[in-house]
């Protein structure tokens, strides 16, 4: 089985700074790191090939020539190999252009089963995923908070929402997109460090798609911003009557799950 | 020449990073104020392929270069100096003798379990009448027949008891001087091998230093490391290594202590500003960084030699020696840049301060590094 993987390179929220003056976000020098809804897609189809050696979890990411290092660290994760879609000619797009140019990957990729994080920390649309579900006419389950079952026909997951969990069957190849807090991803080790080097990540670019220029990148986006702006904060505020041990718990749960502290 | 880590060691670097900022950091002041040795870290350690970096992928090691392991190193001592040191007395003076004199017999019995962390290894050299005086071993080893009797007292054992496997240094012909003394590959659990005194220390207070016993411990002829007489050689050959990874320790700990105190002083506000803003502050911290990262260019300089083969006794001395006193400078200013604050036990910066010391004293002390460096400088 092949187990497909998106994965975006994203600025660490934790550390960006906003500049008083103009208002935007101050990204220089800001490391990045792996989105934590797509490396926890990652470690589900690890944990998947750690049942399964079988399994061959390649990893998929569209983004600028620097996003090769982070695909590198996947592959020191665990996973088998990785494509790096990079392209001058399909920058700027917003999430249409996006899962179209994904979805031509993944068909010349192959794949049996694809998994990709809920959504983005610095776009936060939770759009791609499904999207790209839309284009290779699959089934798609969101916000999947556990694999439960797979076999090469058919996958059942639970699926969380924020009053209930649903658990989901569906026909294989379909589209998983999955929550951060659906586990702990493993770290790296020096030994598949070592190996990582050994392991190829491809390189895709405009010409390997098979699609017309005008509906990628820029051109291929129907998305206009118009402006920024930060909204007034009305915070909402929910009441807990608990000890304190567990509310110290919790607020640190919570703060780490939005990505505000990290340790 | 070229100052820049390979995107191989920055990775690695990106690994020990997150192992230490998740993993050890929070239980350190526990593990200093408990006084127990952090097996949970090395457990995080042992699923990371941390405890063989620089050993071949054939003996279970990770194959990667020297400078990663110094850089696992540097990265733990930032949070734990403890840790740090259970990593470098097992990678560098534990298993380094082994892969480096040890026949295939040896190799394969023992890198195995060591590399892949199923076994801590520790090294024992200094005695209670034998510290920089290596050559004045009264440990004994007589051979009879098929194996040797071990006799004697070794004090400061870093891992003691922790470890399985000791490299153990011991005089078979005492009228030889320093060519008299073997090295032997002892087993924890060998009849007559028990562990004495624990030791209370100022500062790395988690790691397992003890005193090791041997009453005529039977050692079998095939656990002799090297040839008869080549123990001082293996031992100060091994110190040699030894010494970056202490080095390195030392380095930790002082860019810990920056690392500290810089959220610190941008957060403390004295006569109505942050104490960043004052000159003092911004002076002290320049010169603990600038002199950190010389620590480092010597640490990281002696590593590379090391791993290319070349001369690297007098780089390990030079990196050792400084990095050491580096570390006592920047923790010492880092207490003083958190005043009050800075001296309770609430902030990490005076167990930093306590562990600074011992990186001036154990593995040859700062006078033996002077030694060293002057004895090459007046050749």
């Amino acid at each position: 089985m092949k187990i497909v993987v998106l994965v975006k390179q994203v600025p660490d929220s934790t550390e960006i700074t906003v500049d008083k003056n103009t208002g935007t976000l101050v990204r220089d020098g800001v490391p990045s790191i792996i989105n934590p809804d797509d490396l926890a897609g990652l470690e589900a189809a690890l944990q998947l090939k750690d049942a399964n050696p079988d399994i061959k979890i390649s990893v998929v990411s569209m983004g600028p020539p620097q996003a090769k290092g982070m695909l590198q660290e996947t592959i020191a994760r665990g996973a088998d190999d990785a494509y790096l879609i990079t392209d001058r000619r399909l920058g700027g797009a917003d999430t249409c252009a996006t899962s179209r140019t994904l979805a031509a990957a993944l068909k010349k990729i192959g794949f049996d089963l694809i998994i990709a994080g809920r959504q983005a920390i610095d776009g936060d649309t939770a759009q791609v995923g499904p999207q790209t579900a839309e284009r290779l006419g699959l089934p798609q389950i969101t916000y999947v908070d556990e694999i439960i079952d797979v076999t090469p026909e058919k996958i059942t997951v639970k699926k969380s929402l924020e009053e209930e969990e649903q658990i989901l069957t569906s026909t294989m190849p379909c589209v998983l997109t999955t929550l951060s807090g659906m586990n702990n991803p493993r770290y790296m080790n020096c030994n598949d460090i070592v190996d990582s080097f050994d392991k190829p990540v491809h390189i895709m670019t405009f010409d390997d798609l098979d699609l017309d220029l005008s509906v990628v990148g820029l051109a291929g986006s129907p998305t206009k911003v118009h402006a920024t702006f930060t909204k007034d904060v009305s915070a909402e505020t929910k009441t807990y009557d608990m000890p304190a041990q567990e509310a110290a718990e919790l607020i640190a749960h919570t703060l780490k799950e939005k990505q505000l502290i990290t340790k | 020449m070229d100052f820049n880590l390979t995107e191989q060691q920055k990775m690695m670097q990106k690994l020990f990073r997150e192992v230490a900022q998740n993993e050890v950091k929070e239980n350190a002041a526990d593990v200093d104020e408990s006084e127990r040795f952090p097996k949970e870290n090395v457990e995080v350690m042992r699923q990371a392929k941390m405890l063989g970096i620089p050993y071949s992928r054939e003996y279970g090691g990770a194959g990667a270069d020297y400078l990663s392991y110094i850089l696992a190193v540097e990265e733990l001592s930032k949070t734990c100096a403890t840790t740090g040191v259970v990593l470098s007395a097992h990678t560098s003076l534990g298993t380094w003798p082994i892969a480096q004199f040890g026949t295939d017999a040896q190799k394969q019995k023992y890198l195995p379990d060591l590399c892949t962390g199923k076994k801590l290894a520790a090294f024992g050299l200094t005695e209670p009448n034998a510290g920089t005086d290596a050559a004045g071993q009264q440990t004994t080893a007589v051979l009879k027949g098929d194996h040797y009797v071990l006799n004697g007292t070794k004090i400061f054992i870093t891992n003691a008891g922790e470890a399985d496997v000791y490299i153990i240094f011991a005089m078979t012909d005492k009228s030889k001087g320093t060519h008299g003394i073997s090295a032997f590959i002892v087993e924890k659990g060998m009849p007559g091998f028990t562990f004495g005194l624990h030791e209370k220390k100022l500062g790395i207070r988690g790691s397992a230093t003890s005193e090791l016993i041997f009453n005529n411990v039977e050692i079998p002829v095939e656990n002799l490391l090297g040839k008869e007489g080549q123990g001082f050689k293996i031992a100060m050959q091994t110190l040699d290594g030894g010494r970056i990874g202490i080095a390195a320790q030392a380095l930790g700990i002082a860019q810990g202590a920056i690392d500290e105190v810089v959220p610190y002083v941008k957060a403390r506000k004295q006569f109505g500003r942050p104490i960043s803003k004052f000159q003092n502050t911004q002076f002290q911290l320049a010169d603990m960084q600038c002199k950190t990262d010389a620590a480092r260019m010597l640490v990281y300089r002696a590593a590379m030699a090391k791993e290319n083969g070349e001369p690297y006794t007098v780089l390990a001395a030079e990196a050792k020696l400084f990095a050491a006193e580096v570390a006592m400078e920047v923790t010492t200013k880092a207490i003083q840049l958190m005043g009050g604050y800075g001296y309770t036990r609430d902030l990490p910066v005076e167990r930093m301060f306590r562990d600074a010391k011992i990186t001036e004293i154990y593995e040859g002390t700062s006078e033996v590094q002077r030694m060293v460096i002057s004895g090459a400088v007046l050749r």
